[in-house]
């Protein structure tokens, strides 16, 4: 009751001068406005930061081969060839940190449709488990099967992309394509996944299992990314050695003859692959995820203590991570300087309150007259600073979402309502006018009455 | 019985090393249902006494009893909490609120009374004390729409809304001409003789202090005898002194 007639009182004074009562908030109104402004913003795009990390699988880590060298040349990284199937196989039976591991092996190639041709960004020879550590789903028909990479079979399931490019609007299931020559029937079509993070469109993608990719297209993982030779089989490289077959591949040395085999035996090769790709159970299990891969790789790969890995495991997460606390950063930088704008909103009520102050002291000195005690006028002049602050807020709320919105209508840029945010410029504001009020509140509440009532 | 008992009041005001003494003993008792004017040139004291009476200021020594109660050591929240419930106050400058109500203007010291009233009670208590000052079909006029004379009976009526038990009225007729200044004047009169409420007023205008009934000079801080002012040394010197009724 009290507080409420108090309220009213305060009201009452600032409509008096409405004018001057909306020039004061104003300083708030944008500060407050400023700052929901920056937090929609910055939680709209840390929250499509998160959409693009789970686009990407969550928790993965790859494993790549590491670098051969011969000779004082080193041919890059995942140019080793010790990264095998069996590998992947004892990841997933041995660390129990990991959730999944699919092995790929790595094309890049033309694939061709009727009269249409593309060369997808990414020909993936992979398992099943690929789409579960990628936390991929179809969209259409179904995935391969382990069956399928245990025979080698000529299937695929095709991206997005790859489907518009070639089918133009027809479904591609049970539809044959050729990669390299190699006809592959579809059998499913991949949801839609967008960018990654890099740019790169994800669904620019082709699927196959591992085993029709290594032995069937590429032959060889060194090769795949060449693609200039590659995808032009029947031109110049119809007329070299190997004319066997259009899609294979010039040898660049002589082919040994049986008695040199049998004189000098080779081990047989194992097949290697490109990568494995692993999912570690939760983000808190990364870094055991990590150990228990090094330490079993270093074992299989017969790697002495001290010698370095001839792998290498990188964690996509932390990459994100480090992408995603940038943006905290930036959104935090641009916060601090709202808040200083609301600070100065804060300077600007005070100003106007002590000016008010002065300019009612008799009033001041007739409500001591006729009874209010100083607690009486601290408390009158504080609620006014508070009322005009949390009505600053409640403005700045609006214009914040409002310029948050339109900034979404512009440039669509993602931002997002945070409820957290709002009910921080409440407190903010409030506290704002408590503190800024104070002072000049503080001022009126000790003036004599009778120097007040003289005062002209 | 006595309403108000003074007891050799005495103030000095400081200006930092010289000390002014402006009340010099004052003594002076007021019954209730009294209409008193003091009167005294400026300077003479009567807005410092005036200032003590309506516990706005505190005496620098003497005692001062306002209903059996020793009210010039009291805490500043008691002194605010004894001007709303027993004193009224009316000035020469009116001092309403501007931009405000006559209505919101009357019931403004109900805001601070202890007894807390539903907004109901307080409008209808601020309207029946602006009819009975004639004001009825103005309770929603500003104060820069009424006349100086209304103006004033809003303050009246505003000092008069808790019942005090003493209306002190300081010039309430500097700001109002010959015409205004007598019906103010004759509503004060009324009010004593109908009412039986206490009025002091405070003037320097002798055609002021004519209606009331009883007279006090004030001259240098010390009272004297409305009638002489060459006995001004022994009026101030025998203490206890009455005016002219």
């Amino acid at each position: 009751m009290k507080a409420y007639r108090t309220v009213r009182t305060a009201m009452k004074a600032l409509r008096r001068n409405p004018m001057r009562a909306m020039l004061t908030t104003l300083g708030i109104v944008i500060g407050v406005g400023a700052v929901i402004a920056m937090m929609e913003i910055g939680s709209g795009s840390s929250a499509a930061l998160q959409k693009s990390i789970a686009s990407m699988g969550a928790n993965v880590l790859m494993v790549r081969a590491g670098t051969a060298s011969s000779g004082g040349v080193t041919f890059g990284a995942g140019s080793a060839a010790t990264i095998t199937p069996e590998d992947c196989e004892a990841i997933l039976r041995e660390c129990p940190a990991v959730r999944n591991a699919a092995p790929v092996v790595r094309a890049r190639t033309q694939v061709v449709y009727g009269n249409r041709n593309w060369v997808p960004t990414f020909i993936h020879g992979t398992t099943p488990a690929f789409l579960d550590v990628q936390d991929w789903t179809m969209a259409e028909g179904e995935s391969f099967t382990a069956r399928d990479v245990l025979n080698g079979n000529k299937v695929c399931i095709l991206g997005q992309t790859l489907v518009r490019e070639l089918f133009q609007g027809e479904s591609p299931i049970g539809r044959e394509i050729r990669v390299k020559n190699v006809s592959f029937r579809v059998v499913g079509v991949l949801s839609s996944k967008g960018a990654n993070m890099m740019g790169m469109d994800q669904d620019d993608v082709l699927l196959a299992p591992w085993t029709t990719i290594k032995y069937r297209v590429t032959g060889s993982t060194l090769d795949n990314t060449n693609q200039s030779t590659s995808s032009s089989p029947t031109g110049s490289s119809v007329n070299t050695l190997s004319n066997l077959y259009p899609g294979g591949q010039p040898s660049l040395y002589p082919e040994r003859s049986e008695v040199q085999a049998a004189n000098h035996p080779m081990p047989v090769r194992f097949a290697n692959i490109d990568q494995i790709l692993t999912a570690a159970r939760s983000t808190e299990e990364i870094p055991a995820a990590i150990g228990q891969m090094t330490a079993l790789l270093r074992e299989r790969h017969h790697i002495r203590p001290g010698e370095s890995d001839d792998f290498n495991i990188r964690d996509m997460t932390a990459m994100t991570k480090a992408l995603a606390s940038t943006t905290t950063l930036m959104t935090n930088l641009l916060l601090c300087v709202a808040m200083i704008s609301l600070v100065v909103g804060g300077v600007g009520i005070m100003n106007i309150m002590l000016v008010s102050v002065t300019e009612r002291t008799r009033e001041i000195g007739l409500r001591m007259a006729v009874g209010a005690r100083a607690r009486d006028i601290l408390r009158q002049f504080l609620v006014e600073a508070v009322v005009l602050c949390l009505v600053g807020g409640a403005l700045g709320i609006l214009l914040g979402h409002g310029g948050s919105y339109f900034v979404w209508l512009l440039l669509r840029w993602p931002v997002e309502t945070s409820p957290v945010a709002i009910a921080a410029a409440v407190v903010v504001s409030a506290s704002v006018g408590i503190a800024f009020g104070f002072y000049p509140a503080w001022k009126a509440s000790r003036l004599d009455p009778i120097e007040a009532l003289r005062y002209e | 019985m006595k309403l108000i008992e003074l007891r050799s009041i005495f103030k000095t005001y400081h200006m930092g090393d010289i000390a002014v003494p402006v009340l010099k003993g004052v003594s002076l008792t007021v019954e209730r249902g009294e209409l008193l004017a003091l009167m005294g040139t400026s300077g003479s004291g009567k807005s410092t006494l005036m200032n003590i009476l309506g516990c706005l200021d505190r005496p620098s020594s003497g005692e001062y009893w306002l209903e059996g109660q020793e009210v010039s050591k009291l805490s500043a929240d008691r002194r605010a909490s004894l001007r709303n419930h027993k004193l009224g106050f009316v000035f020469q400058n009116f001092n309403l609120l501007p931009r405000t109500s006559a209505l919101e203007n009357v019931a403004m010291p109900l805001a601070y009374g202890t007894e807390h009233l539903p907004e109901r009670d307080i409008r209808r208590r601020a309207e029946e004390m602006l009819h009975r000052f004639g004001l009825g079909d103005r309770l929603d006029h500003e104060p820069s729409q009424l006349s100086g004379g209304q103006q004033q009976r809003v303050a009246i009526a505003r000092a008069l809304i808790n019942c005090p038990s003493v209306l002190l009225a300081d010039e309430p007729t500097g700001n109002l001409d010959s015409h205004t200044s007598e019906e103010v004047l004759r509503m004060f009169q009324r009010l004593n003789e109908e009412d039986r409420i206490t009025i002091i007023l405070v003037t320097h205008d002798p055609n002021v202090a004519r209606h009331a009934r009883r007279l006090i000079h004030i001259h240098d801080g010390a009272i004297v005898d409305g009638t002489s002012l060459a006995l001004a040394d022994s009026a101030c010197a025998g203490g206890e002194t009455g005016g002219t009724r």
